[in-house]
């Protein structure tokens, strides 16, 4: 049931995607690889902050909030979770 | 009787510092709040006649310098060249803490690996081939909960086999594309003429391709004084770092 590619900032909550490509560049592309946000690793969509912005990503484990500079940067497919 | 440096690093959260209060018998504060370890604490333990001087590292994802922490811990692995340098990871998230592991295998095979948390690992009906670990890094590999203090024996005589150099480490090595490859075989006779055989010149070059320039800073400092940058101490209370 996977579909195409949408930035992670655009996924709804609840759902679970696996990320297909991150074009954040530098340094926090280090950092982001170094927290689990590789492509082919599962994401999950925990919560959105009142004003939207940052979000609450579910990846290795952990839970990591990322602004929508750079969510919006990280693709994934969406592979299912109750939010699609 | 000999005496033995021994670097803990490991990603936050992974009872790092439990393990080491345990070891050392110090009262280190240990906290679930990030970068909580800003400055390296030290204590010693004494295992089978051999003394340990353990040296707790800020907790941290990488050595690639995206922090204070990160360079602090980077630095102590390569200036200070500490026996072994023990590397703690939490049995319940591998995959993101055995990034950290393999970078601090491309600096040195002098580690041993220790999957902290195994009983938590556990109890979520997560099965871990220590074996399997074992072979492919090439340094040995010991499951243990600090807190409940499991496996710390069998801990402490891996730490003695490395430190006395009874068991030497064939550490993974990476290899990279060709691109890379070639751009470190270009690099690597002028890393060795300039920082000479003491520091792990393969990964220096690899940084340098990366364009790491906090590591290069460090470096230049390092080889000027004979003696490792001042480390930057960074006051943060309550205040969290960016993880």
């Amino acid at each position: 049931m996977a579909g195409a590619a949408i930035p992670l900032s655009e996924a709804s909550n609840g759902s679970t995607l696996r990320i297909s490509g991150i074009e954040v560049q530098g340094v926090l592309r280090r950092r982001l690889l170094d927290l689990g946000f590789v492509v082919g690793n599962a994401v999950e969509v925990l919560r959105r902050s009142p004003l939207g912005d940052p979000i609450a990503f579910r990846v290795s484990n952990t839970t990591i909030a990322l602004r929508r500079e750079e969510s919006s940067l990280i693709y994934g497919e969406p592979v299912g979770g109750e939010g699609i | 009787m000999s005496r033995y440096t021994v670097a803990f690093a490991g990603n936050p959260n992974t009872g790092k510092s439990t393990l080491f209060n345990l070891l050392t018998g110090l009262r280190q504060h240990t906290g679930n709040w990030a970068g909580k370890t800003v400055t390296t604490a030290e204590g010693e333990f004494t295992h089978n006649q051999h003394v340990y001087r353990a040296v707790d590292l800020p907790g941290t994802y990488s050595l690639y310098s995206n922090s204070a922490d990160e360079e602090a811990a980077r630095d102590y692995i390569i200036f200070e060249q500490p026996d072994v340098t023990l590397v703690v990871l939490d049995a319940t998230s591998l995959e993101r803490n055995l990034n950290l592991a393999l970078q601090v295998l491309e600096i040195t095979g002098r580690a041993v690996v220790c999957i902290n948390l195994i009983d938590e690992a556990r109890k979520l009906g997560i099965d871990i081939n220590l074996k399997a670990i074992a072979e492919q890094l090439g340094v040995p590999v010991v499951a243990i909960s600090a807190r409940n203090q499991i496996g710390i024996g069998e801990l402490l005589d891996q730490l003695e086999r490395v430190a006395t150099g009874a068991f030497t480490g064939k550490p993974l090595k990476i290899t990279y594309s060709a691109e890379i490859e070639q751009g470190i075989a270009e690099l690597l006779p002028l890393v060795e003429q300039t920082v000479g055989s003491h520091y792990p010149a393969r990964w220096i070059a690899l940084r340098l391709l990366d364009g790491d320039s906090s590591l290069l800073s460090s470096l230049k400092a390092h080889l000027e004084t004979g003696t490792s940058p001042v480390p930057k101490e960074v006051a943060r209370h309550g205040v969290p770092a960016c993880h």
